[in-house]
């Protein structure tokens, strides 16, 4: 590896703009004559629109105007959508309800915008807002995924009877069914994943502008696909043609998911440009805003059946999982509890039989989508907590029970579409519990009875599905979109190098481990190579940045452009060095006649390109090339994580002293940003498992943990040094042998921690997460004679 | 935030005068309540009167049998005063455990006490000490000045200006975080007095806001160790409910800190 070349550790060169306070993210653009625009939201969960007068809030100082659904359903703007269609076992396909960017009938949960305010400032615009008069009759509102199918819930949308989109299924239920008939044991466990706030540093924004000259629209705002929300506003919402309508995503502060999806507000601002006469329209979330109105994460409520052979072997998994959507169906949110879900619920593990039903539910909630993770976090947790309750219930150790049951020969089909491509279940689990010192568990945990401690362990061995996807199978699945990568590489006259890529930043060091590679391949300095992307005006169309794609898609879209330039590279040195093309070879920035001392420098190539006064009979000038790549499979990182922790009897808090993290990410481009990946991933991983959960009033509806003080975040002092590792298996289905390594942490990590509390307690299961509350009330009734200190 | 008109007086006599003056107005003694609600536009003072600095309200004495700290002093003065620690070092502990630096650097003593946020950590310490609350009209013992939840003595236009907390024999501050606030999810304060008396506090789990805890002081007047409160339970009937702790939780917590506060008499 060369100084900073793939695997090199270079440290992130966007930082210096992020950590001086140099950034550009949408809320700085401040386009000439901007107005502001504040969003009327509602009050109730489920309401009836009976009337909305505005001529108050008209009237108000500072209000350019205001705008109701009954005004965007008049311009004849479409609705969202759901890019991924999923059909029911019956074959019928989901029941969506509609999407309107401005509610105009009916109010389906708390924070439904329900009117626009534009206004000169931000603070007339919210003056003027509380002026709209809106007559809301109140309607009963269900929130609770266990009762929103009852034949008596409020109904949320009519095309979706008892508040079901879709009954969805997976696998081999005859198979399944026979398995656990002949089991020798059966795990059976009832299991709930939390709903989660992505919470992004950065709330959401929007800037939307219209040329009347140009009949052109631009949008700037806050989005990890700016080219897939140019598509869905131009061919579903009928904005303008895409050639008509230019999105930005400058610097982006966090995404974590919520931010891939279209929503109403960008629509609105947009619409609401013209509206005005072409005025610029900017809004940007509160952060009360962002809890109410961003999509949420996760939500599953699961009945789990495992079947085990007398020798422990597993022989068939069956899963109910009802999946909560929120009031309306967010952009993917139709695949994140099936395709990206039930697909991993064979984890690390050879199992003959799988069957999975998925019940997608509306409620009177916000709506949910993928979350860091998306799907992976909630299969991982059934299987891993599944795993650890198998292993207690059958007296073997946890480690072990896995072992047996590991996959170890690849390619491995799963019952569940998945075809594992390569990986080393037992590198990972031996480097960890090595690690970890599992061996000596029983010693601490002694030493920490004497200090007064519940000392539990817990292991949690996953596996996700990165790289995102192969299209023509992801097509055949639903979805509405291709999920492949574009890529661009200019090399410029004076020899400097840009790439343009479809992927999207907003955190994950792209521009440093992109041009990492270029250095990798060409030899220049990073200094020397920019990365461009999120502006649908500059770069060529791309999909955007999820599912821990960019590098597995995005990096080989990029390795395919690089192949090009430097194919056309070598033949220009070739006619300058008189030498044979196949003779030629790259090497620090150099081209050189292989075994001679004959070179030209990168520059002197590039200039030739450029300057066209000697270039090979018939070359086209210039030196940039395009690549779309599409990957030939799903990528599968996997790992296992160790948590052990403490737990403080007479309060129920719980310590986590010790956490270890072995990861198999494949071919690895740069260790430090991609130790902060796992870092991150694994705080958010511990946030779900101890701290964080969008809790919803089950009567009225309201959401109880609408900000920081009843919304916990994890914070540094929660979180011990996490102690990281990696092996590497190559991923044999792209060119750089690339895995994926952004949602792991979140992954892995909360099963590890569930499964260390309830071994420090000696009980099956708790509630995530487990506060100090609900772990005091666990030690209570497991142990009542002791709970008093 | 609604549109206001912020006043920077130069002496309480101003700040008495503008406050008079105005239709609605608001004492500013930190802000660290006050503005967050202000931006959520849920409260909406005509005019805010930003007391923060005022020298009268300022500085910290100690004699021999008493630290007396002015009402506009930040948590973070007196979680760092080498005076309040070696008088009280409770006391300091307590200050140090307010919020985090952004809030104790801006957050005062005055405005803590006059908000009686029923999760703040400084009303364990009033109570908890038996101090005085000293006003721009009196002097307000501790068991008269708290009220119930977000409420005190004060009258309309009074200031407080310093707190004078006796010094005790022993103290210490045990305090249960919330878990997304960082307020007191429980949190106990519990000082054996030169005079031997036993004053027990219990902050951010009470339904009425701050209250001594009387069943945990008559065990520690017989016998002042953490043993004495083996088997000694708080009622939860006068406990908060909500979605981070139960009554009973928080009335487990209240034994809990308490023992350990006597803990931490040892040192």
């Amino acid at each position: 590896m060369g100084v900073e070349g793939i695997g090199a550790r270079v440290l992130r060169k966007e930082d210096k703009r992020f950590i001086t306070g140099r950034g550009r993210y949408t809320d700085d653009m401040a386009p000439s004559k901007t107005a502001q625009a504040v969003f009327v939201r509602s009050p109730h969960a489920h309401a009836r629109i009976v009337a909305i007068d505005t001529s108050r809030a008209k009237a108000a100082p500072g209000v350019i105007d205001v705008l109701t659904g009954a005004d965007l359903a008049a311009d004849k703007i479409g609705g969202l959508i759901c890019g991924w269609m999923i059909h029911s076992k019956d074959g019928t396909p989901m029941k969506a309800g509609a999407h309107p960017a401005i509610a105009r009938d009916v109010a389906r949960h708390v924070g439904d915008q329900v009117a626009i305010v534009v206004a000169e400032t931000k603070n007339q615009a919210r003056d003027a807002a509380e002026l709209v008069d809106v007559t809301y009759e109140e309607l009963p509102a269900v929130v609770d995924l266990a009762r929103a199918t009852d034949p008596d819930a409020p109904q949320i949308h009519p095309e979706a009877p008892r508040n079901i989109i879709y009954e969805w299924s997976l696998g081999d239920a005859a198979a399944t069914d026979a398995a656990l008939a002949r089991a020798a044991h059966l795990v059976t466990l009832d299991i709930a994943n939390n709903r989660l706030v992505p919470n992004a540093i950065e709330p959401r924004s929007a800037i939307g502008s219209y040329d009347p000259a140009e009949e052109h629209f631009t949008l700037y705002n806050t989005s990890q696909n700016p080219h897939v929300a140019r598509l869905v506003l131009s061919a579903f919402v009928g904005i303008a043609p895409e050639h008509k309508l230019r999105v930005v995503a400058p610097d982006v502060g966090g995404g974590f998911g919520s931010k891939i999806f279209i929503y109403p507000e960008e629509t609105a601002c947009l619409w609401a440009s013209k509206r005005i006469g072409g005025r610029p329209v900017k809004w940007t979330a509160d952060r009360s805003e962002s809890f109410m109105v961003d999509a949420h994460g996760r939500d599953h409520l699961t009945h789990a059946q495992m079947a085990f052979d007398a020798d422990h072997r597993i022989i068939g998994f069956k899963v109910a999982t009802r999946a909560n959507i929120g009031a309306y169906m967010s952009t993917f949110s139709s695949c994140v509890p099936t395709y990206l879900y039930a697909t991993l619920l064979s984890g690390q593990y050879d199992i003959p039989a799988i069957y999975c039903e998925v019940d997608a539910i509306y409620t009177n909630t916000a709506p949910v989508d993928a979350y860091r993770g998306a799907g992976r976090p909630e299969a991982t947790y059934l299987v891993e907590r599944m795993m650890e309750t198998a292993a207690r219930e059958l007296g073997v150790d946890p480690a072990e029970l896995r072992r047996k049951n590991f996959i170890r020969t690849f390619p491995h089909q799963t019952p569940v579409i998945m075809a594992y491509d390569a990986g080393d279940y037992d590198a990972t689990l031996d480097a960890a519990l090595a690690a970890a010192d599992y061996a000596g568990f029983g010693a601490r945990k002694a030493e920490a009875a004497r200090r007064g401690k519940l000392r539990g362990i817990g292991l949690s061995c996953y596996i996700e599905a990165c790289g995102i996807a192969p299209s023509a199978a992801v097509g055949s699945l639903g979805a509405g979109v291709g999920l492949w990568e574009s890529a661009e590489v200019r090399v410029n006259p004076v020899g400097t190098v840009e790439v343009l890529t479809g992927s999207h930043a907003h955190g994950q060091g792209h521009e440093t481990t992109f041009a990492q590679l270029v250095n990798d391949r060409l030899g220049i300095g990073i200094d020397k190579i920019a990365i461009v992307h999120g502006d649908t005006d500059k770069v060529q169309f791309g999909m955007g940045t999820y599912g821990s794609r960019s590098g597995a898609v995005g990096m080989s879209a990029i390795v395919k452009a690089l192949d090009k330039v430097e194919a056309k590279a070598k033949k220009i040195a070739a006619h300058l060095l008189e030498a044979d093309e196949s003779d030629i070879v790259i090497e620090d920035g150099k081209l050189k006649v292989a075994g001679t001392d004959r070179e030209k420098s990168f520059l002197e190539v590039a200039l030739a390109a450029y300057t066209g006064h000697s270039l090979p009979a018939g070359m086209e000038p210039g030196l940039k090339e395009g690549a779309f790549y599409d990957p030939t499979n799903f990528t599968f990182p996997a790992g296992t994580y160790v948590c052990e922790v403490e737990i403080d009897p007479g309060t129920g808090k719980t310590e986590i002293v010790q956490f270890v993290a072995a990861d198999d990410f494949g071919k690895i481009i740069n260790p430090m940003i991609v130790e902060g990946q796992v870092h991150g991933g694994i705080a958010q991983g511990i946030g779900q498992a101890l701290l964080e959960e969008a809790v919803y009033d089950r009567e009225s509806g309201q959401l109880m943990t609408g900000s920081y003080m009843d919304y916990a975040m994890p914070r540094a002092d929660d979180l011990p040094s996490f102690r990281l590792m990696t092996t590497e298996t190559i991923c044999p289905g792209n060119p750089l042998g690339m895995k994926g390594c952004g949602e792991a942490g979140a992954i892995g990590s909360p099963p590890a921690v569930i499964n260390a509390i309830t071994d420090a307690l000696g009980i099956r299961d708790i509630a995530m997460p487990a506060t100090p509350a609900r772990v005091w009330e666990a030690y209570r009734a497991a142990a009542p004679a002791m709970a008093a200190e | 935030m609604y549109e206001t008109t912020y006043h920077r007086p130069s002496t309480l006599a101003e700040a008495a005068s503008l406050f008079s003056g105005a239709s609605e107005a608001r004492f500013l003694a930190g802000g660290q309540t006050l503005l967050p609600t202000m931006k959520q536009r849920l409260a909406a003072p005509t005019d805010l009167i930003d007391l923060s600095r005022l020298a009268e309200l300022k500085g910290i004495e100690v004699t021999a049998d008493a630290v007396t700290i002015g009402a506009g002093t930040t948590h973070a003065t007196v979680a760092t005063s080498a005076e309040v620690a070696r008088a009280i070092p409770a006391l300091a502990k307590l200050a140090g455990l307010v919020g985090d630096p952004a809030v104790r650097h801006l957050g005062t003593l005055g405005g803590s006490l006059a908000n009686n946020d029923p999760a703040a950590d400084y009303p364990a310490a009033v109570l908890g000490l038996g101090a005085t609350v000293h006003t721009t009209k009196r002097s307000i013992a501790a068991e008269e000045y708290f009220q119930g939840l977000f409420t005190t003595a004060l009258e309309e236009g009074e200031i407080i200006t310093r707190v004078s907390f006796p010094i005790p024999a022993r103290a210490d501050y045990q305090k249960f975080r919330h878990p997304a606030s960082r307020y007191a999810l429980t949190a106990v304060f519990a000082a054996q007095m030169k005079d031997g008396s036993i004053r027990v506090a219990v902050t951010g789990a009470g339904s009425d806001g701050v209250f001594r805890a009387e069943a945990i002081e008559a065990a520690l007047a017989a016998n002042p160790t953490p043993s004495a409160l083996d088997g000694v339970s708080i009622d939860p009937a006068g406990m908060l409910a909500d979605i981070h702790g139960s009554a009973a939780y928080r009335a487990n917590l209240v034994t809990v800190m308490a023992k350990r506060a006597v803990g931490g008499w040892a040192g």
